[in-house]
């Protein structure tokens, strides 16, 4: 038997719900289980320094100290409600928020759940192998912490499927934990969540790009008419800041060391810079064009009935729905996407109502070029001249109008044989991963100790210093 | 036309008394003579049961069709002297000319839907009769018998048309209207009366139909008669059929009295049926209700009961509401069937009833269950049945969860009071669909091991895992999971589209076999629908629309 308010932190009343305990007497063990079959390798028995969510308050959810993850207390949280909420777009618009599962889109609901929900886990069963691999005892510990937090998304998903879809959502909650990243019989919904995540630079990359689609996806479920989603993914927002944290600035921190060596030795080339053990911008370049375009596709096709259908019947939103300054309804708008007509990139305006995959995915790419802008200004700074780009939106898409031409970084429409030719000027290639991959070939967990090829922090977590214990191991 | 539109617009029809009696009867004529019952069809001009028409030429429509209905359950039930019925007309030179066209020219695509299920449902209880109770028909042809008319002569087990030199029957529904002979002609001229598909392609496309000798070459007919012959030539068949009957000589029928019924906003209320209506949610709850006890526990006491004998004033009762719901509640699609009351009782009832059944009386109550059960497999609404504790799904009540399309039963900690389903042999072939299968074997394809082992079964209480196992529920949430799996199967159910529930429904009801009854709910009507909402039929210059204008009929040429 759970303690229930002890063990499992939550603001849903979680003592007093018999349907929830029922469910979670069930789950929680298996997700114990899954957690240590596929959590990070070897950590059970480090005591790491970790934020835990205790409450919504805003002292109660980023409370600091030492855990050993198996007993980080993943809790349930909610924004709390407001009673005077509507539904605020489609064809239900104005109706008060719905408290229950409408039955009319239970099954589209549990869809979108189950989806939103598959990646937390599959994120960190990608990135269980690089604790061994890390640059230093602060960024393994951020990785913890954003593996801890993966969980605890999944846990606030799990949450929906047992309070509101019965024994159906009870059977998706295990099936969250059955399938495995990259398995070939039971993989993962999505196919970014099936690439490997092989070194420290793809996980920064991931954190930034693929942990921000799950904030745009968040952001638009976060405007759902069916209130305890909304509340829930407001919630995950406040934590999924932490992870683009650790993905902007681990990457920034990578250009900052390599800029640093090439300053320092006056070099340009990239097999002298990799020659000093640190990673070349064209290497970064490459990997930033593969996780830029790999999540591209998560938004889904570019003309989607389905997304019109999720907007219409009000269960997801727009980025900023409530922002936005028109009818929320959409049923005369039109939105411009992008189709390749004998060998020409062209716009078409459609139904804006289809387009909001589209619509969706150009607000993130906005997000995205801030921060790419960012890493270029600590190029900039160290006076180097190299350009960092975002590759056009249709290169190397395999979802939605671009899937199936060859589109070049610059927007050309190129033969699938001339693509194929410059393939390896754009992608990272075997070679690469090999060598990002003999930069990280053991841990460095020394107090205060970076690995050569990142630069360290501004600043350690929580105002602790960078020479803070913030792994014990053991 | 005016008045039908605007009902229609409204999306609501006025409610329909489907009871009456032979005193207000204004189409028929019933007497009777020794074994022989003759009903005599007249109808009234300027009674259509709606206005805007009249009833020419002994054409018929609903109301006429509500009389002929409740006269053949007077026959079956008031008179078990009667052997035989002889159907005809008062009309000179005219039998009937069938279902009036200006009438359904004027009427909404679901009125017409529905008027057709009804009139079918008249006819195949005829037939049923006949297979079961003994009642054998001749269909007394004085004259023009033409579509719906010669319909319903093909209902009755003779066929006699008057040899007159112009009289014919004829189904000139697809010359003349561009729709289809709908009330079970077309099935009827091949699966009942085996005519030849190529004698029946001139037959259906040719207006005036066929007479004399040819009629009966065709089979269209059982025998030719010259007018000076031709009454004594049918009061002769007539006794010769009622010699073949088993019905009772000397028995005295029981009196079928008005039911009692209230109708108020909240539904429809009888003394063993209950409909709520919930219009938000477009739901009608069913509750039916077992007798307080067995009490009729000899014939005597069961013919002493009467209309009051649980089985039958159950079934007219339950008969009564799914005929008012189907014709004026067309937005309560979905249908929630509970039941109350206490099993051991009804159990008791099926074994009386089966171990009587040779009795007249008992043989025709079990027919109006068997034919009111077999109406709610050919409702267009979908239905859920909802097994509680102390609800009553038992024998015959069962058969509302197993003609359910779904049956959501409630897993309780199990007590006296638990959900239970209890099967009698009532589920095991008594209560035909008209497939002719029991629901059970319907529901697994005849599976001679699994409907074995369901036998061994018979009057066990299964508590919801156990029925869940043996296939009888759908599903069996427990306490915890009830109420919010009820509430959203019953919102996302009642979202769907009402034209594709209604076409799913009646595919997956009915598997195989195809029996002439399915054929014409299924294959006839299918089609007869299809073709009653296309321009062809009913758009402005459509043959049935512009049919005694004398405007110009302008098919679309387009094969679909």
């Amino acid at each position: 038997m759970i303690n229930y308010t002890e063990k499992i932190p939550n603001n849903v009343d979680l003592g007093r719900d018999r349907v929830l305990q029922r469910a979670l007497e069930h789950w929680q063990p298996a997700y114990m289980g899954w957690w240590y079959d596929m959590g990070p390798d070897e950590s059970h028995n480090y005591e790491v320094y970790l934020r835990t969510a205790i409450s919504v308050e805003p002292d109660g959810w980023a409370q600091f100290g030492y855990v050993k993850m198996p007993d980080y207390r993943w809790g349930i949280f909610l924004q709390p409600r407001d009673e005077k909420r509507e539904v605020n777009f489609g064809a239900h618009k104005g109706q008060p928020a719905w408290q229950e599962v409408p039955g009319e889109y239970r099954s589209t609901l549990r869809r979108i759940i189950v989806t939103q929900g598959d990646t937390e886990p599959a994120s960190v069963e990608q990135q269980r192998m690089l604790g061994a691999s890390c640059p230093s005892m602060y960024d393994l510990r951020n990785i913890f912490q954003v593996n801890v937090e993966e969980g605890r998304h999944l846990w606030a998903m799990v949450y929906l499927l047992h309070r509101y879809f019965g024994r159906d959502g009870r059977e998706e909650a295990e099936s969250l934990l059955a399938r495995r990243s990259g398995d070939t019989d039971n993989p993962r919904i999505l196919g970014a969540f099936n690439e490997p995540t092989p070194d420290w630079l793809a996980f920064y990359m991931f954190t930034f790009f693929t942990d921000r689609d799950g904030k745009f996806q968040l952001c638009a479920l976060a405007e759902s008419g069916f209130d305890p989603l909304s509340r829930t993914c407001r919630f995950m927002l406040t934590e999924e800041a932490h992870h683009m944290f650790v993905g902007e600035t681990g990457v920034s921190r990578i250009i900052q060391r390599t800029c640093e060596v090439m300053k320092e030795h006056k070099l340009d080339d990239p097999s002298d810079v990799r020659a000093l053990g640190v990673i070349d911008l064209q290497t970064i370049q490459k990997y930033l064009n593969f996780h830029y375009s790999v999540t591209l596709d998560l938004y889904g096709s570019d003309v989607s009935s389905n997304a019109a259908n999720y907007f219409t019947s009000g269960l997801k939103g727009r980025f900023r729905e409530t922002k936005l300054d028109d009818d929320h309804v959409l049923s005369e708008a039109e939105y411009p996407v992008f189709e390749v007509v004998n060998g020409k990139i062209l716009a078409k305006s459609v139904p804006a109502l289809t387009a909001l995959n589209e619509r969706l995915r150009d607000d993130y790419i906005e997000e995205i070029a801030d921060g790419v802008a960012r890493w270029q200004r600590v190029i900039d700074n160290a006076d180097i001249s190299f350009r960092l780009t975002l590759p056009h939106k249709g290169f190397h898409r395999e979802i939605g109008n671009f899937a199936g031409h060859f589109i070049s970084p610059e927007g050309e429409v190129l033969s699938e044989e001339s693509w194929k030719k410059r393939e390896s000027q754009w992608l990272p290639t075997p070679e690469d991963h090999a060598f990002v991959q003999s930069l990280m070939s053991g841990r460095v967990v020394e107090l205060g100790k970076f690995a050569n090829w990142i630069a360290p922090p501004a600043r350690g977590v929580n105002n602790q210093p960078l020479n803070f214990e913030y792994v014990r191991f053991n | 036309m005016d008045v039908v539109a605007t009902q229609e617009s409204q999306g609501k029809t006025e409610a329909l008394d489907f009871q009456t009696d032979p005193s207000r009867y204004k189409h028929w004529r019933l007497s009777f003579d020794g074994p022989v019952a003759t009903l005599t069809m007249d109808v009234a001009e300027d009674g259509g049961i709606r206005p805007g028409y009249k009833l020419k030429l002994n054409s018929y429509d609903l109301g006429v069709d509500i009389e002929l209905h409740d006269a053949l359950q007077r026959i079956r039930f008031e008179h078990p002297e009667i052997r035989s019925v002889v159907i005809t007309s008062a009309k000179n030179r005219i039998f009937c000319s069938g279902a009036n066209i200006y009438m359904l020219g004027l009427s909404s695509h679901a009125w017409k839907v529905n008027f057709c299920k009804f009139t079918n449902e008249t006819r195949n209880g005829m037939e049923d009769s006949s297979a079961h109770s003994g009642l054998k028909f001749i269909a007394a042809c004085n004259g023009t018998t033409a579509g719906g008319g010669y319909e319903l002569a093909l209902a009755c087990d003779e066929i006699i048309l008057i040899d007159d030199r112009s009289s014919a029957v004829s189904l000139p529904e697809l010359p003349l209207l561009g729709v289809l002979p709908g009330t079970g002609g077309l099935t009827r001229i091949t699966d009942k009366r085996k005519v030849r598909r190529d004698h029946a392609d001139i037959f259906c496309t040719n207006q005036d139909g066929v007479r004399g000798q040819r009629a009966k070459d065709w089979r269209l007919v059982d025998e030719i008669v010259k007018p000076q012959q031709f009454s004594e030539h049918v009061k002769q068949r007539a006794l010769k059929l009622a010699a073949q009957s088993d019905r009772p000589a000397g028995a005295k029928g029981i009196s079928l009295t008005p039911l009692k019924r209230t109708v108020d906003a909240a539904g429809l209320h009888y003394e063993y049926v209950d409909v709520l209506f919930n219009r938000e949610a477009r739901t009608a709850t069913f509750t039916v209700r077992a007798p307080q006890a067995f009490t009729e526990d000899t014939l005597e006491k069961a013919l002493a009961a009467g209309a009051s004998w649980w089985p039958l004033q159950m079934s007219r009762e339950l008969d009564d509401a799914i005929l008012t719901l189907r014709a004026s509640e067309l937005e309560l699609g979905l249908w929630i069937f509970k039941t109350a009351g206490n099993p051991t009782a009804v159990l008791a009832n099926d074994e009386f009833i089966l171990k009587h059944q040779d009795n007249w009386f008992v043989r025709e109550v079990l027919g109006m269950m068997r034919r009111t059960f077999a109406r709610i497999d050919v409702t267009s609404r979908s239905i859920f049945a909802i097994v509680e504790p102390d609800s009553c799904f038992a024998g015959t009540l069962l058969e509302l969860a197993l003609a359910a399309d779904r049956v959501y039963m409630r897993d309780t900690q199990e007590s006296e009071s638990a959900a239970a389903l209890i099967l009698s042999k009532m589920n095991f072939g008594p209560l035909p669909m008209v497939n002719h299968l029991s629901r059970l074997a319907a529901r697994f394809y005849e599976d001679e091991a699994q409907l074995s082992s369901l036998r061994d079964r018979i009057e066990t209480r299964l508590p919801a895992r156990e029925a869940l196992e043996a296939g009888l529920v759908t599903s069996a949430p427990d306490d915890l999971d009830w109420e919010d799996e009820l509430r959203q199967a019953i919102e996302s159910r009642a979202a769907q589209s009402p034209d594709a529930l209604a076409g799913l429904e009646a595919n997956l009801r009915f598997g195989p076999p195809e029996s002439l009854e399915t054929r014409v709910f299924g294959r006839l009507s299918a089609w007869q629908n299809w073709i009653f909402i296309r321009p062809n039929a009913v758009g402005t210059n459509g043959a049935l629309k512009v049919y005694g204008t004398g405007a110009p009929v302008k098919f679309n040429w387009e094969r679909v």
